[in-house]
């Protein structure tokens, strides 16, 4: 705009002002105009980001809510069951459950002969079946010596085609399922005996390696105690050491050194904890490896910074006439601090809290560094049982390549995210509630 | 076993608690005036008595036990097995605990390491008796103490309080203590490491392949360790992602403070702020199973040869969960330029885009730059989206549609799985822990003191 022409110069005094500012004043409209759009560009740009990746991760994970289930017709044979008949329960549980499994499947499609097309036919349903009836029996002996009509769990390559993520008009050896299984399924399918139902075994699972015995409860649970133990110990720390530096520290070059730690150490990258809690915990002190425990002291290490700040923030915003009206009234410094101060900063810190226990959720890098990347079946039942968390147990999933783990690995991003949602929800009611404005 | 005791002593010193409030007044004569402090201070004199001294002797126990239990046992052993050259030595250490705790060994027990873990069951027992023994007695003694000591001109209050004080210092410490911690453990390894691998060679070879041998004769069985490579694909990547973060971010940053109707800034900011708070590892599954099949298709449609692990699919993600972080801090720095620099500008008659950039940017340019530098430090640090979609082949290359590697990668890859402590192959990941963590440190000291100066400016 200030770039006046060299024939337009002599002209200048006789041209008004008006007329200059007028003649280029469209050109800057347009660039104002242009300007204003690409701030909404940019911020639309950001929330179809955020949009398509909530999308995305639901369109693929709700399926895996629901999962396959076939109908059999089982006879409780006693010979195989109970071959002596003594109802002896070690011989009930030890009893060969997958045969009533198979000579279900062969009741249902008896025309199927030869090796591989009986194996063919048992790879339909999991094997988790014969579990599962082995439990119905241990529940109830009355069973032995009945027929009946069992839903059971159906194999993960079944689920799929059923919730049509399977091409069927890909060649027999490109695609998990061959076709006389496909034929199988559709007779099924037709005498309405494959159905969806919630999958329970989602949540009440421990990792596996087949697909649909895989659940999430190991991961929670391991989740749940290294988030305990990360809380116990950095929520009393980060409290104890806001109102040390924000009341009781004086201002010195130690003070000084302490606050120059805390805002380095929450920028550090979180690996770098991990690394930590390799060297330091497992190597040093002997702790073991994949223990919620280790993994709780090295998340409480990365928390502290955040429970810190946010809990100075909290004690700056309570005014100082508080603090002189209980000195007044005779109060000593911890009191002042413990009946007046920190009751009015409490909502504020546990909000801080809050906000960082749910980032401690979702980390993972760290907690690799010291082993929670194992293959783990069971379900944690202490702090140093091996477990691992939810966010690694996504990274394991996400690693497998039957469609059905990317199904599930989706549901417990789901899950996750929930839990998140969950956490700073709790947090903003929290500080619209309870937060004051002096 | 732990849990009980520290559930008993809970309960002692709460009955500490009683007994010395009872007692305070019992030695006031009902006349609470004649005491120093008031009576629940007494009570948390006696609390403390019983509680802190059982405590550190616990404490101190529990780090020792295990190790002098391990040296009684080893220097019970006959001859033959103590011998042992250190290292065979702490494998049947090892296997001695794992056959105590009832776990699987490596090997078959023989009678000797048979006797060996009796005795060292035997110690456990006798040593966790002791230490019940010890804790539960000096707790009482300390009641009793803190009993006989409660008169009325006993300064009570004072007394705990010098001890909350304590404490408090003690617990404002951690800070430090982990800063030490991580800078210790990780230069202890890296020199480890750089006894075995020269520095120089370290910083400056092209060549990066940490595999170790097995046999002496196998084939690149030295491992090369330049980790020039890393460098340049953490640099890639992160470059890639700060390309997207960068004008998005500050673009809508711009948009919300100068533009946007109150209304439309109190849904659209907590909106993109959502991106922070999305799990890395959300992303990295995204990362890996949407965007980089979908700019594999894209690119192979357009005739370019692109990686299935691609730079581009990392970096692309990665920016944009770094928006969020550009855009509150420029936000921020944006805000705290004063209203009278616009007015001034407004009142020349320049329009809102030319008083945003001729005014605002400038002004606002140094913590902006600085905001950049945390983004960039966060992004070379980020773990999860670059190990779950970037590869593993250390390439040297600036191509991003080929697949390159990471720091944060690679230290992944050689501390998760198998793995011995002396091996330069583990202990290199160390000396990329030291790299990460010193570049970081240092971006983050000069961000922070970028922003702390721009801020001095204009208050």
């Amino acid at each position: 705009m200030n770039k006046p022409s060299d024939s337009a110069a002599p002209d200048f005094r006789n041209r008004d002002i008006k007329t200059i500012v007028n003649a280029g004043l469209k050109r800057r409209h347009a660039a104002e105009r242009r300007f204003r759009w690409y701030g909404l560009i940019a911020i639309s740009l950001g929330l179809a980001f955020v949009a398509l990746m909530f999308g995305n991760i639901i369109s693929k994970g709700y399926p895996a809510f629901w999962q396959t289930y076939v109908q059999l017709p089982i006879r409780f044979d006693p010979t195989v069951i109970d071959p002596e008949g003594h109802h002896d329960p070690k011989a009930i549980e030890s009893a060969d459950y997958a045969a009533l499994v198979r000579a279900g499947l062969r009741d249902l499609f008896p025309a199927v002969q030869g090796r591989t097309e009986l194996r063919a036919l048992y790879d339909l349903v999991s094997s988790d079946a014969a579990y599962e009836l082995r439990s119905r029996v241990i529940a109830n002996p009355a069973l032995i010596g009945t027929s009946q009509e069992v839903w059971l769990l159906a194999s993960a390559t079944v689920d799929t085609l059923v919730k049509g993520n399977i091409d069927r008009t890909l060649d027999e050896t490109e695609r998990p399922i061959k076709d006389n299984q496909v034929g199988w399924i559709d007779k099924l399918q037709a005498s309405g005996k494959i159905e969806k139902q919630f999958n329970t075994i989602l949540f009440t699972g421990g990792d596996s390696r087949e697909p649909e015995q895989a659940g999430i409860r190991g991961a929670l649970m391991g989740s749940f105690y290294t988030l305990l133990i990360t809380f116990l110990l950095s929520f009393p720390m980060g409290v104890a050491t806001a109102v040390y530096l924000e009341e009781f520290a004086p201002k010195n070059r130690w003070t000084d050194l302490i606050e120059v730690n805390i805002n380095n150490l929450a920028a550090v990258p979180s690996i770098v904890f991990g690394l930590l809690g390799l060297a330091v915990f497992i190597n040093f002190f002997g702790l073991p490896r994949s223990a919620p425990l280790v993994g709780g002291l090295v998340l409480s290490l990365m928390t502290l910074p955040v429970i810190i700040i946010a809990g100075r923030a909290a004690l700056t915003s309570v005014p100082p006439s508080i603090r002189e009206a209980a000195l007044g009234m005779g109060a000593s410094k911890l009191q002042m601090v413990g009946h007046h101060v920190l009751p009015l900063a409490m909502p504020g810190m546990l909000t801080g809290a809050i906000i960082g226990m749910a980032r401690a959720l979702g980390e993972s890098a760290p907690l690799l560094m010291i082993g929670m990347v194992a293959f783990i079946v069971d379900v944690p039942k202490g702090l140093m049982d091996p477990a691992t968390v939810l966010p690694v147990q996504i990274y394991l999933w996400a690693d497998l390549p039957e469609r059905a783990f990317v199904e599930r690995t989706s549901a417990a991003i789901m899950v996750l995210l929930a839990f998140m949602v969950l956490m700073n929800g709790l947090a903003i009611i929290l500080r619209k509630r309870f937060e004051r404005r002096w | 076993m732990l849990t009980y005791l520290l559930l008993t002593l809970a309960l002692l010193s709460a009955a500490g608690y009683y007994l010395g409030r009872h007692r305070a007044f019992a030695v006031a004569n009902g006349q609470l005036r004649n005491l120093h402090s008031l009576p629940g201070f007494y009570g948390s004199y006696t609390a403390l008595w019983c509680g802190l001294p059982a405590l550190i002797v616990l404490a101190i126990w529990m780090v020792l036990q295990p190790g002098m239990i391990v040296d009684w046992v080893v220097a019970g052993m006959p001859p033959e097995l103590r011998d042992l050259p250190p290292d065979r030595l702490n494998l049947m250490v090892n296997d001695l605990k794992n056959l105590v705790s009832g776990n699987i060994v490596s090997s078959t027990p023989n009678a000797a390491i048979l006797e060996a873990a009796n005795h060292y069951r035997n110690l456990q027992t006798i040593g966790n008796a002791a230490l019940w023994v010890v804790v539960l007695t000096l707790s009482m003694a300390g009641i009793a103490i803190g009993w006989r000591k409660i008169s009325p001109t006993l300064r009570a209050r004072n007394r705990v309080e010098q001890v909350v004080n304590v404490l408090l210092i003690a617990s404002s410490t951690i800070a430090i203590f982990t800063t030490i911690g991580i800078v210790l453990s990780v230069l202890f390894e890296s020199i480890r490491f750089f006894q075995k691998v020269p520095i120089s060679e370290f910083l400056f070879g092209l060549q990066w392949s940490p595999q170790t041998a097995l046999r002496a004769d196998q084939i690149g069985s030295s491992g090369a360790f330049g980790a020039v490579p890393l460098f340049t694909g953490t640099l890639l990547i992160s470059g890639i992602a700060m390309l997207v973060a960068v004008p998005i971010g500050l673009m809508s940053a711009l948009y919300l403070s100068e533009y946007a109707t109150p209304r439309f800034r109190a849904t659209a900011k907590p909106a993109l702020e959502v991106l922070a708070g999305i799990p890395t590892v959300v992303y990295g599954f995204f990362a890996a199973l949407t965007v980089a099949p979908l700019i594999r298709d894209l690119g192979s449609a357009l005739g370019f040869q692109v990686a299935s692990e691609s730079a581009m699919a990392a970096g692309l993600v990665m920016g944009i969960m770094i928006i969020p972080f550009v855009s509150s801090l420029s936000d921020d720095v944006i805000n705290a330029v004063p209203q009278s620099m616009r007015d001034g500008s407004y009142a020349l008659g320049a329009t809102k885009s030319e008083t945003i950039k001729r005014v605002l940017l400038p002004a606002a340019l140094p913590g902006i730059v600085g905001s950049i530098l945390l983004a960039v430090s966060r992004a070379i640090g980020e773990t999860m989206i670059v190990v779950m979609a970037a590869g593993l082949s250390a390439n040297l290359t600036a191509n991003p549609l080929a697949a390159v590697t990471t720091v944060t990668v690679q230290i992944v890859t050689l501390l998760t799985g198998d793995q011995e402590f002396d091996s330069a192959k583990t202990l290199a990941a160390f000396a990329l822990g030291l790299m990460l963590f010193t570049v970081t440190l240092i971006l983050n000291i000069i961000a922070l003191q970028v922003v702390r100066k721009y801020r001095e400016q204009y208050e």
